[in-house]
């Protein structure tokens, strides 16, 4: 950097506004909210965060996590492997199928999966009959997050497969190795950076998702509604600092979150 | 791994998760016809709600490519105590739930606003929540090209008398480019669909700030769900040209490197 008063000027001029911009966006928001949560005291928020609706929408996310997390990241692998080391006529609109999550609106999603799987959807009556509630109910709930948190493990692991190439891969097998085996020593540790910073990604979407969950699950207190659900309902009903508790439990799952996509980007480089 | 059983496993989980779903959307969409499906898209609500997502989303995405950019450039060229951090905060609106980011910005700039923006409820507040959350896309497709940049090139131009703002609009700005159109639409697909960051603090008044993806949702409640679907072929259909248009940039920015 030259050190002429102009150049400074420009760059002292660039930052500040970077900084402020981050600020106002992001920073300040937080921080109010963070002060206004506190209004009534910490008993308070204890209180609210251990009400039983809470409590039972707390659970009721993680066993989303749970469940939507592993489906994920296993197919994630699996679409990326499909993707990167195999060659077929509709391997575009396997690509371009994993992709959609990103550009639909969860609201649409949530429509789409009650079209196919509510009263009076595709599949809808066969279900029913079989005695399984996919709309309104958990699975309902579990298939939303599966569908906006789709894509995170794949966009992770293609491009790190397509880096490693297949050379490794080809010598294990020509030593004897098979397929699983091959997979399992070879392939499984030059991705695993990928793929872990895939399942945090997918993990803090599947927590926070709420649009496509509202559409799909009802809304019922102490049945179908998740965490973020509870959060708007406590703000619709008046009770702001219910509202307010529920959503820092939310807010310091995403700082843990945040701290291990940091961790891991600097294992990357 | 069995290529032929992985494909199989692959491509059903697509199918039933993704594939058919949004065919049962685009069936439904049509289901009373083309002329249904017409009247439903233009009828008045209908198109006040995707005119005000369209627009506003292509304003944040102007301001997403220049403060984008701004943020990208400081965090790779410029030195600064607490620059670490400042990195890591750009990735809290994705780690944020975006129903916590509506209450933080309606705290901050709403009714009660304790700096006395009031901002709730109108299409300035449609606009702050899409901002936040679409501000990593174009810093994180920025950041790495400007990494990349062949600092020689600035040297070089610098030695031959060219002042910076040349310097940026010559060689910077073309290098920047597909990362910035990549950053771009994928900010504008997730802006036009948004739902969570807008309800709280959008008031979702119709025709006035109500978005594409909330008069969806009351179509849904109202039992109205030929139009909500309609409506949703529209959203998807310009989603859908956006992120074709990801990978053409995408493609050319490979071709260009070679």
């Amino acid at each position: 950097m030259t050190g002429n008063a102009g150049g400074r000027l420009s760059r002292y001029g660039l930052r500040f506004v970077a900084l402020l911009y981050l600020a106002a966006l992001l920073l300040a928001p937080i921080g109010v909210a963070l002060v206004k949560t506190f209004d009534e005291g910490i008993g308070e928020v204890i209180t609210q965060v251990t009400k039983p609706d809470a409590v039972h929408a707390l659970k009721l996310s993680l066993i989303t996590v749970i469940i939507a997390v592993p489906l994920n990241t296993i197919f994630g692998i699996a679409a990326a492997h499909v993707v990167v080391r195999t060659n077929f006529r509709f391997k575009w609109a396997v690509n371009a199928l994993i992709d959609m999550p990103f550009a639909v609106s969860p609201v649409v999603i949530g429509l789409a999966l009650i079209l196919v799987y509510g009263t009076g959807g595709w599949f809808g009556a066969d279900l029913a009959s079989m005695g399984i509630q996919v709309i309104f109910s958990t699975p309902g709930i579990v298939m939303a997050v599966v569908f906006v948190s789709l894509p995170f493990v794949a966009r992770e692991v293609i491009p790190v497969m397509q880096e490693i190439g297949t050379d490794q891969e080809t010598a294990a097998e020509t030593l004897g190795a098979g397929p699983w085996q091959t997979f399992r020593s070879i392939t499984l540790p030059a991705i695993r950076w990928g793929v872990t910073y895939g399942i945090v990604l997918t993990t803090a979407r599947a927590l926070g998702e709420f649009g496509a969950v509202t559409v799909v699950s009802g809304n019922i207190s102490g049945e179908t509604q998740t965490l973020p659900l509870y959060v708007s309902k406590q703000f619709e009903t008046f009770n702001s600092v219910g509202a307010y508790s529920a959503s820092l439990i939310l807010a310091i799952l995403a700082l843990g979150t945040l701290l291990t996509m940091n961790l891991l980007r600097r294992k990357e480089d | 791994m069995e290529a032929g059983l992985t494909k199989g496993l692959v491509v059903t989980y697509l199918s039933l998760i993704v594939l058919i779903p949004l065919a049962a959307i685009a069936a439904k969409a049509f289901s009373d016809g083309p002329g249904h499906f017409w009247d439903a898209v233009s009828q008045p609500q209908s198109v006040a709600a995707l005119k005000l997502t369209v627009i506003c989303s292509l304003v944040v995405v102007l301001i997403n490519a220049v403060m984008g950019t701004l943020i990208a450039w400081v965090l790779v060229r410029d030195e600064f105590p607490g620059k670490g951090i400042v990195n890591s905060v750009i990735d809290l609106p994705f780690a944020l739930p975006t129903i916590v980011a509506s209450l933080t910005l309606l705290t901050l700039y709403g009714n009660d606003s304790p700096i006395g923006i009031h901002a709730a409820y109108t299409k300035y507040a449609v606009i702050i929540a899409l901002l936040f959350v679409t501000l990593p896309f174009v810093v994180r497709a920025v950041q790495p090209l400007l990494l990349s940049l062949d600092r020689d090139m600035e040297s070089a131009a610098e030695s031959l008398g060219a002042g910076k703002l040349r310097i940026f609009t010559r060689i910077i700005f073309p290098n920047l480019l597909p990362g910035i159109a990549a950053g771009v639409a994928l900010a504008f697909a997730r802006a036009l669909g948004e739902f969570g960051a807008l309800v709280l603090i959008s008031g979702n008044v119709p025709y006035k700030t109500e978005a594409a993806s909330v008069f969806i949702r009351g179509q849904i409640e109202s039992d109205n769900v030929v139009g909500a679907a309609a409506v949703s072929v529209v959203l998807l259909v310009i989603s859908m040209v956006m992120l074709a248009f990801v990978n053409l940039v995408q493609k050319w920015g490979l071709r260009h490197d070679r």
